[in-house]
């Protein structure tokens, strides 16, 4: 793995040789987007939330290990491997974006974690890489840890801040963004774990190094969370812009039927499909790839990533609060012979609706698992369908 | 300051020194709601009525306020839990790798289902939404200590294991 | 003027800053420029393009949760809340293409299928948001069900508000109306995904938590999960029972209000027609409430005296000043939940309706030779909350409750609909003697100030011996008009001052004290308002300083009140007031009394029953009242506690006796 092979601080030695701009610009020259799942330029985010007008001149770096999307891994094997690394990465965005104070929104699932990334602050804090003067630059910045209550929604950066604020975990409306008014209303960067780790690389092997990796779109390399049935379950790295079939020869799947890239908020993809390319401008995912064999139903799969998201939502707008136990239901008559096509019909202009009606990206993404079965799959899904209800 | 009725006071004299002492550590901000829960509910195994009236009063907030964050998050709640917490995995890929089998297992050896505590206080069963070790199924939360690769025999092994503990305790 | 805005949300910190103050929107084709941070909604209403609504109220903050408003914004993959998207940048949107229009009907039908319950058997009936929305926008079929079942709580525990919540389609207007308006919080969101509700504490009845009545969540409800608690059959037996003799009362607020319930623009006043269709409900007599606001005046205006004397002269603290008000029983249980400890600063007056009641059971009664027992003495309220006061234990002191039964404005609009008049059309008929004389002070304590500005027309006279028209072109004290969330107004008496009145000379020996003084005043509205102020006092702010400080629970005052036809809005509420200001105003051009204290059947009340005068002994028992220090703390049935009943006495002292 190309972030084990970093050498511990050099990304923030040179960090801290440049003035904040040029951290921000070597991030943006990266073409680094961000690495849980929804792509955003990672360089543009701390840019906007150095140039917003800050309160007091408070400013919050967050880092998001909330990583609840089924099927996904990838940070907690960097929090337990690197967590320096991570660390490290919070501390260059803090130089960059002008802000004193980073906060690790840890999972409550990784609460086991939390006692080695306490010690491994105290290490970085004795070191003097964190505190009133990191590595004696006169640059002051501290980490905390928040630890979560279990809420899959909280990994949505608004329901994340809401959280740390003390309130249920419910998304907010956006405009405003965290860059513009995030914690406490202060701007605000909420990074994903592996995107604070990969910024320490790039400070540590320039800007080129990443941008060469990947496609032209889709820069440097990936972390991989690869499960189901393969032989080699595990994470994997490869440059962006991979190929499925790839991923899933290398952690050993045979005869795959389909592949769940993206976790639960994901999409199903065909073994047919299986030549497209993992990357942004493709088939975009946090990171994880969900295989399934050739012997699997895959609207029993279908019904467990729908029972999920109708148990994780947060209950505030319509479409996700009640559309999601409608296509819970609907999966279930299915199953058991009970639908008409019809009745499917509506589920899918439901699942449409959903996509661009709900109010967080949670429920936008609920129901693609569901429609893209629906489509790949459409006449193994009509079978289910009794003969005159169609 | 809320005005406790006084046996009421008097019954929750510890848990109320405790919510004080919470809030002189975590201050009195509504930032400090779900560290204060998260303690209440690791120290005493639940968030009862009285605390959760003495931390809205502390943190100036309306009881109810704290009632929707304690039911909104899944490691929050009203109801005590056993002396070990068990959260069974139940999202797609230990699904797909045996998770029935250990739930049934589960079920069998504490002769409760999901959702339930057994009756001598030792146990709780519940599910958890992915847990993040899908690398390795099924997986389970104990406690706080995350169990990786389980078959339906280690679990049996496992709730016997934690019996004889607290017998052995009790014996000692 | 130029203001200098920042990217991103106004209020909010923002990007780099821009100077510029408005911002073209291209609405489904139309140029409209608008203010930079005004919402979608309010560009495509300028554009003359309605957008419907359901979670989005205008007298709270966006959430943008139900989602039947959203929009097409030209370059952005999701559709956005119209409602709660800022425009900060020129934009182009659409209001009703395909995806737009499907997305609106699968919305509406979700919420059909979460809703339980059946129209023809809803009080809302005709006057539901998600009816017209269904009408609309929904399908010609419950696509994705409907629930037959109820499986939720309907709380009918209380005696003001009842809350089914097997109708309650989520839209949180309940929530940030009780936390955010009125800054009760008895209402929170509770659990998630699908089973999230809108509930009290613990699931409690409502009445069993700090609730204050105010009935401001009925008022924003789109659907009938939140009503009153119906009482008109209580009504309609008393009328049908030969033996009784059934009286109401009607307050100013709903009279500026009750033609709404019948299709006329909001205010309209129909106090008059309203007496022929009382009549024609078969009361048998039909009574003024500003009677006995005015008789509230005079007994709250000479406690007010009282007071100051007490405290400002003899110095005795057990009085304590500021005095406040303790017209609005949503007040009242909200500083006895809140800020008990303020309790002695309350006036120990009856409301209005309370007074008023306590004179039927009593001097009427006698009067007019009739048993107690078989007077049935009703109010008509804009207020949800005087149910709740009507069945105070503390309101039965003539041995009677005071009032049997208080209904809101919507509820005597059901019963005028039933007999199936139409209101508008009724003749005019006069009020019934011996309440039937009122002044223009009584009716004005409709609005926010109107309490104040009645009080201080009789206060000034009463001490000064002059005219308040002296001081205040006719007799208007504008300070203390409006609707602004505070008002503070400061009167400095002249350096001459009257005799003390013969009504008063038992109370004070002379007025010295107060020459030259000036008195400082303070106006409040809504709870939320209310605590500020409360704040201020307990940290020794401006508003501690003050002699008299008015307190209404809901926004606008008793126009704006929980019992109030649906909708509500700040326009409603500023038209409702204009009806009250106007019927004022023609108390004065008719030559009729507009101040308290000159009102002919008051003055007869002192003459004949309340001899020992304002805040005398018969006063004191009948007139006065004790309060109940509640607190926050809300006892649950998991704890076995018995009930707090702790009241304390905080009843003027005779003067007279002193």
């Amino acid at each position: 793995m190309t972030l084990a092979t970093i050498e511990a601080e050099q990304g923030l030695r040179a960090a801290l040789a440049l003035d904040p701009a040029g951290v921000v610009a070597t991030i943006r020259e990266s073409g680094m987007k961000g690495r849980g799942g929804a792509g955003f330029p990672t360089g543009l985010k701390w840019q906007l939330a150095a140039e917003a007008v800050a309160p007091d001149g408070v400013r919050y770096v967050v880092c998001n290990a909330d990583e609840g999307e089924p099927g996904t891994f990838k940070d907690r094997v960097l929090l337990a491997e690197l967590p320096d690394l991570v660390f490290e990465g919070m501390t260059i965005g803090g130089y960059a974006i002008g802000s004193h104070e980073g906060i690790c929104y840890l999972r409550g699932e990784y609460v086991y974690l939390l006692a080695d990334l306490e010690a491994c602050l105290e290490r970085r804090r004795a070191a003097g890489l964190l505190g009133p003067d990191v590595a004696g630059s006169g640059f002051a910045f501290d980490i905390t840890i928040h630890l979560g209550s279990g809420a899959y929604v909280c990994g949505e950066e608004t329901a994340l801040i809401e959280s740390l604020e003390g309130r249920r975990g419910e998304p907010r409306n956006r405009p405003p963004f965290p860059v513009v008014s995030g914690f406490r209303g202060a701007p605000t960067v909420v990074n994903n774990v592996e995107t604070f780790a990969w910024a320490a690389a790039i400070l540590a092997r320039g800007a080129d190094w990443f941008a060469h990796i990947g496609t032209d779109r889709s820069t440097g390399p990936k972390l991989l969370s690869v499960s189901g049935d393969v032989q080699r379950p595990g994470v994997y790295e490869f440059p962006l812009g991979v190929s499925i079939a790839e991923v899933i020869e290398a952690a050993g799947g045979h005869d795959a039927k389909a592949a769940i890239v993206g976790g639960a908020a994901g999409t199903c993809v065909p073994a047919r499909d299986f030549g497209r390319a993992i990357s942004y401008e493709d088939v975009s995912t946090g990171g994880a790839v969900i295989v399934v064999g050739p012997w699997r139903d895959l609207l029993e799969v279908a019904e467990n990533l729908q029972w999920f998201f109708a148990n994780e939502s947060c209950g505030q707008c319509t479409p996700c609060r009640v559309g999601n136990v409608k296509l819970l239901e609907g999966i279930r008559a299915l199953r058991r012979g009970e639908l008409t096509v019809q009745q499917l019909e509506d589920m899918v202009s439901l699942g449409q609706t959903m996509r661009i009606a709900s109010k967080c990206g949670l429920g936008q993404a609920a129901p693609n698992v569901l429609l893209s079965i629906i489509e790949n799959y459409r006449s193994e899904v009509l079978g289910h369908i009794p003969v005159g209800a169609r | 300051m809320i005005t406790l009725p006084a046996e009421v006071e008097a019954a929750n004299a510890g848990l109320i020194e405790a919510i004080d002492d919470l809030v002189a550590e975590y201050g009195d901000d509504r930032s400090a709601l779900i560290p204060i829960l998260q303690a209440l509910r690791q120290q005493r195994r639940q968030i009862s009525d009285v605390a959760m009236q003495v931390v809205a009063d502390r943190l100036g907030i309306p009881p109810v306020d704290v009632q929707g964050v304690v039911t909104f998050y899944h490691f929050l709640d009203t109801t005590p839990t056993g002396t070990h917490v068990i959260h069974l995995c139940r999202t797609i890929s230990c699904a797909m790798a045996g998770m029935g089998a250990i739930a049934a297992r589960l079920e069998h050896e504490l002769g409760i289902s999901f959702g339930e505590t057994t009756p001598d206080g030792l146990f709780t069963l519940s599910w958890a939404n992915c847990i993040g070790m899908c690398d390795a199924p099924p997986a389970l939360l104990l406690n706080r200590q995350a169990l990786a690769r389980v078959t339906p025999d280690q679990v049996s092994e496992l709730v016997l294991g934690l019996r004889a503990e607290v017998s052995g305790m009790i014996g000692a | 003027m130029t203001t200098t805005l920042r990217l991103g949300t106004p209020g909010m910190p923002g990007g780099p800053a821009v100077t510029s103050t408005s911002v073209t929107v291209t609405v489904d084709g139309h140029e409209v420029e608008v203010p930079v941070g005004s919402t979608i909604l309010e560009a495509a209403e300028k554009a003359g393009r309605r957008i419907p609504t359901l979670c989005h109220h205008p007298d709270l903050p966006d959430v943008g949760v139900c989602r039947i408003c959203v929009v097409e914004v030209t370059g952005q993959r999701a559709l956005q809340a119209s409602c709660a998207y800022p425009i900060t940048t020129p934009i182009e949107i659409q209001t009703y293409s395909r995806r737009v229009r499907q997305a609106r009907q699968t919305i509406v039908d979700l919420m059909l299928a979460e809703h339980c319950g059946s129209c023809q058997t809803c009080g809302r009936n005709g006057n539901c948001e998600l009816q017209d929305l269904a009408a609309e926008y929904g399908s010609d079929h419950f696509r994705f069900g409907q629930r037959t079942e109820p499986t939720r709580l309907f709380d009918t525990f209380g005696p003001s508000i009842r809350r089914d919540m097997n109708k309650c389609v989520h839209c949180l207007r309940c929530i940030r109306t009780c936390a955010e308006l009125q800054g009760v919080g008895a209402l929170g969101v509770i659990g998630r995904g699908d089973s999230t509700t809108m509930s009290p504490y613990l699931t409690l009845p409502i009445s069993d938590v700090v609730c204050i009545n105010c009935g401001q969540c009925i008022n924003r409800c789109p659907t009938g999960a939140l009503q009153e608690v119906d009482n008109t059959d209580d009504v309609w037996r008393a009328i049908e029972d030969p033996t009784k003799h059934v009286v109401i009362q009607t307050a100013p607020a709903p009279r500026a209000a009750m033609g709404e319930e019948f299709g006329l623009p909001p205010g309209t006043p129909v106090t008059w027609q309203l007496n022929s269709a009382l009549r024609e409900l078969g009361f048998d007599k039909v009574f003024d409430t500003n009677f006995s606001a005015d008789l509230t005046i005079i007994e709250e205006g000479t406690e007010l005296l009282v007071r100051l004397y007490e405290n400002l002269v003899l110095g005795d603290h057990g009085r304590p000043v500021p005095q406040f008000t303790s017209c609005s029983p949503g007040w009242i249980k909200y500083l006895e939940h809140k800020y008990p400890e303020f309790a002695p600063n309350l006036s120990s007056c009856k409301s209005p309706q309370q007074m008023f009641g306590a004179l039927i059971k009593t001097w009427y009664a006698q009067k007019n030779g009739l048993d107690p027992a078989d007077v049935v003495s009703v109010s008509l309220m804009p207020c949800t909350a005087k149910k709740f006061e009507a069945h105070r234990p503390e309101m039965t002191d003539s041995g009677f409750p005071d009032v049997d039964v208080s209904l809101t404005t919507r509820e005597l609009g059901r019963m005028i609909r039933e007999l199936g008049i139409r209101l508008p059309d009724l003749p005019e008929s006069d009020f019934d003697d011996p309440f039937g004389t009122a002044s223009g002070s009584g009716v004005i304590f409709g609005a926010t100030g109107g309490v104040m500005e009645a009080a201080l027309r009789t206060v000034v006279e009463l001490v000064t011996g002059g005219k308040v028209e002296d001081l205040f072109d006719h007799a208007d004290i504008t300070p203390v008009r409006g609707f602004e969330e505070t008002r503070y107004a400061e009167i400095t008496l002249p350096d001459t001052l009257g005799p003390v009145p013969p009504l008063l000379a038992h109370l004070v020996p002379d007025w010295d004290w107060l020459r030259g003084v000036t008195l400082k005043l303070a106006v409040v509205h809504g709870t939320a308002n209310a605590q500020k102020v409360m704040e201020d006092i307990k940290a020794g702010g401006r508003f501690s300083e003050c002699h008299f400080i008015e307190f209404m629970a809901c926004p606008g005052g008793c126009l704006g009140g929980g019992g109030q036809p649906i909708p509500t809005s700040k326009e409603i509420r500023s038209a409702r007031a204009k009806a009250i200001y106007g019927e004022d105003a023609r108390y004065g051009e008719t030559g009729r009394v507009r101040k308290s204290h000159e009102n002919p059947a008051v003055l007869r009340v002192y003459e004949e029953f309340l001899t020992d005068g304002p805040c005398g002994h018969t006063s004191h028992h009948l007139l006065h009242t004790t309060y109940t220090p509640r607190g926050a703390f809300i006892a649950t049935p998991s704890m076995t506690v018995p009930a707090t009943t702790n009241a304390t006495t905080n009843a003027p002292t005779n003067g007279g006796a002193r």
